[in-house]
């Protein structure tokens, strides 16, 4: 009997060992997935940078029917519709992280909360569905242009797509200013309003610095909303009423174009290179908010 | 301006902002729930589409997107999950842990229209899965996968220390106090972050442009290797490609896909809460 039990034990030491190593594999298997995403990128998109010519490549006209394959409006395009979409959104995310966290009351939060929840699970087709039937026509009407589909109206979409984003990572940094900071300014005669203003946010600003960057990766990698609502003109937005105008972005150049493409051809191969440029730009802002992430630890100390 | 003064007027300006943020949220739910719900039937649902998707039902677009999430769901959770177990109770504080972590916050941050070039390229091109329910689960999953770690992760962890300890000095090895203490505790946790995951792939267009979405077929597919419609992929189609579409159809096929991807959310929301009333520790 007791040589049946130790070979039960043996039987359970082996299995056991079998789980466990999968389960070391499959920990690291998210590294594999990214090395694997990246591989592939380069496989298909390396051949456009040395079969498009670099002035060709970084010039100022997309038309790849005339095998022009300037991204540097499609690049421009990206950076004006996300920058302008994080500067309404961060008011906006900041206020309402504040508002949340240090001033509502908790019915107010009970209600908030949720609604943030669901404005993060609505589709992107969804809202961008909604930017061109109820924003854009609004935007035509009020400003009077000819069209409603522009870098403005994309970038209130594109916002409201990363106040979730901003709004949850403000909250978890204003979470985490120490309470003895706010007693200190309370009892230094200073009113809520003035502890909030003079001390919270500025002893916050980094989680929120974090925030903003978070919020760009997102808006900067949007495609759908993007697509359906910035009207899709590879033009130049240099003007200063290109925010009113139509523009394009790589996302939606790419999602676009790549049903299109013969594959294998020197267009099909510049869409990947793309898609190259888009991932090193999200891997170094997600790399910038994830460095701020662990300094803000090593000084926590015991926390 | 006394600084009580300037108080009520700092909350009043920051309550302003708050409904600045929500009241677009319930515009969203409001103008497509009044202005889809005349298109929705029971033959709006369960038929096939027709007359260029002029006429007709949005059956086959639904079932896709049903036959993908699962797809993704099979595919996502147990890798989801041991990855979740390895970093909450195995992993040590080394520079490769890191990178672990640094691969999954860069995961999440990848934009989904380069998942679709990636599933392009690897699935459907070099491992000549074509465009397929396959090709595109398989895509989905991995984007899902850092959305379930992070919140599955988090649950681990917030089981006490002690209950560890109390099944080692029990007797009993690691992994049976992860099988028989841990994960049981931490359940509720993961489910809700499969969930938030399989509601982010359900309700995704870009990775699945390239991978599976079929523009206009009107029947069931009928393996794994076969294209299909998809929810999301139907609506942008309809509201962008298809001239004189009727725009109670545009609307009803939204309304389908928000009450699809909220209601995936409520049950997220409502296991979360319940489990938090009912938790001993």
């Amino acid at each position: 009997m007791f040589a049946q039990k130790q070979a039960q034990a043996a039987h359970a030491d082996w299995r056991e060992f079998v789980i466990e190593a999968l389960i070391r594999v499959l920990g690291f298997s998210t590294i594999g997935f990214v090395l694997l995403i990246f591989l592939f990128l380069l496989r298909e998109g390396v051949p456009s940078f040395y079969k498009v010519p670099v002035s060709n490549l970084f010039g100022t006209r997309w038309y790849p029917n005339f095998d022009l394959f300037g991204t540097l409006p499609l690049l421009l395009g990206s950076v004006l519709v996300t920058v302008t979409a994080i500067l309404i959104a961060l008011p906006l995310g900041a206020a309402t992280a504040v508002f949340v966290r240090e001033v509502a009351p908790n019915w107010a939060r009970e209600i908030l909360k949720p609604m943030i929840e669901v404005l993060a699970g609505i589709p992107s087709v969804v809202l961008g569905f909604f930017g061109m039937h109820a924003v854009a026509p609004l935007i035509r009407g009020t400003l009077g242009i000819p069209t409603g589909l522009t870098v403005f109206t994309g970038a209130l979409i594109l916002a409201y797509m990363a106040l979730p984003t901003i709004i949850s990572v403000a909250e978890d940094a204003l979470d985490a200013v120490p309470k003895s900071l706010r007693d200190a300014g309370l009892a230094m005669g200073a009113t809520q309003w003035q502890t909030i203003w003079k001390v919270v946010v500025p002893a916050a600003r980094s989680g929120i610095t974090t925030a903003v960057m978070l919020g760009m990766g997102r808006a900067i990698g949007e495609t759908m909303a993007v697509m359906m609502v910035t009207g899709n003109a590879a033009r130049m937005p240099l003007s200063l009423d290109s925010l009113f105008r139509p523009a394009r972005t790589m996302t939606a150049t790419i999602a676009a174009e790549m049903g299109e493409v013969a594959q294998g051809s020197i267009h099909y191969h510049t869409l990947f290179g793309i898609g190259i440029i888009l991932f090193l730009l999200t891997f170094l802002i997600n790399l910038a908010a994830a460095a701020t992430i662990f300094k803000k630890r090593r000084r926590g100390g015991l926390r | 301006m006394s600084r009580y003064r300037m108080q009520r007027l700092g909350f009043a300006l920051l309550t302003l902002i708050s409904l600045v943020v929500v009241a677009p949220i319930l515009a969203v739910i409001g103008i497509i729930l009044v202005e889809g719900m005349g298109a929705i039937s029971w033959e709006f649902i369960t038929a096939m589409p027709f007359d260029g998707m002029k006429q007709g039902g949005i059956f086959p677009a639904l079932v896709g997107t049903l036959l993908l999430t699962l797809g993704t769901a099979v595919v996502a959770i147990p890798i989801g999950v041991g990855g979740t177990i390895y970093l909450a109770e195995y992993a040590r504080d080394t520079l490769v842990t890191r990178c672990i972590r640094l691969a999954i916050v860069n995961l999440a941050g990848i934009p989904s229209i380069v998942y679709g070039l990636f599933g392009l390229g690897m699935f459907v091109l070099f491992l000549r899965m074509g465009t397929s329910i396959l090709a595109g689960a398989l895509t989905l999953a991995i984007m899902t996968l850092p959305v379930i770690i992070s919140t599955a992760e988090e649950s681990l962890r917030s089981v006490p220390t002690e209950f560890r300890t109390v099944s080692a000095s029990l007797g009993g090895t690691r992994w049976q106090g992860i099988r028989y203490i841990i994960l049981p505790q931490a359940l509720p946790g993961i489910i809700t972050g499969i969930i938030l995951g399989l509601l982010r792939a359900a309700g995704e267009t870009a990775p699945i442009l390239f991978t599976v979405a079929a523009f206009f077929l009107p029947r069931l597919p009928q393996s794994p290797f076969d294209p299909t419609m998809a929810l999301p992929y139907h609506l942008y189609v309809i509201s962008t490609q298809v001239p004189g579409m009727p725009i109670h159809i545009q609307h009803g096929t939204a309304l389908v896909l928000l009450a699809l991807v909220l209601s995936m959310n409520l049950f997220a929301t409502i296991i979360r809460s319940y489990f938090r009333r009912r938790r001993q520790w």
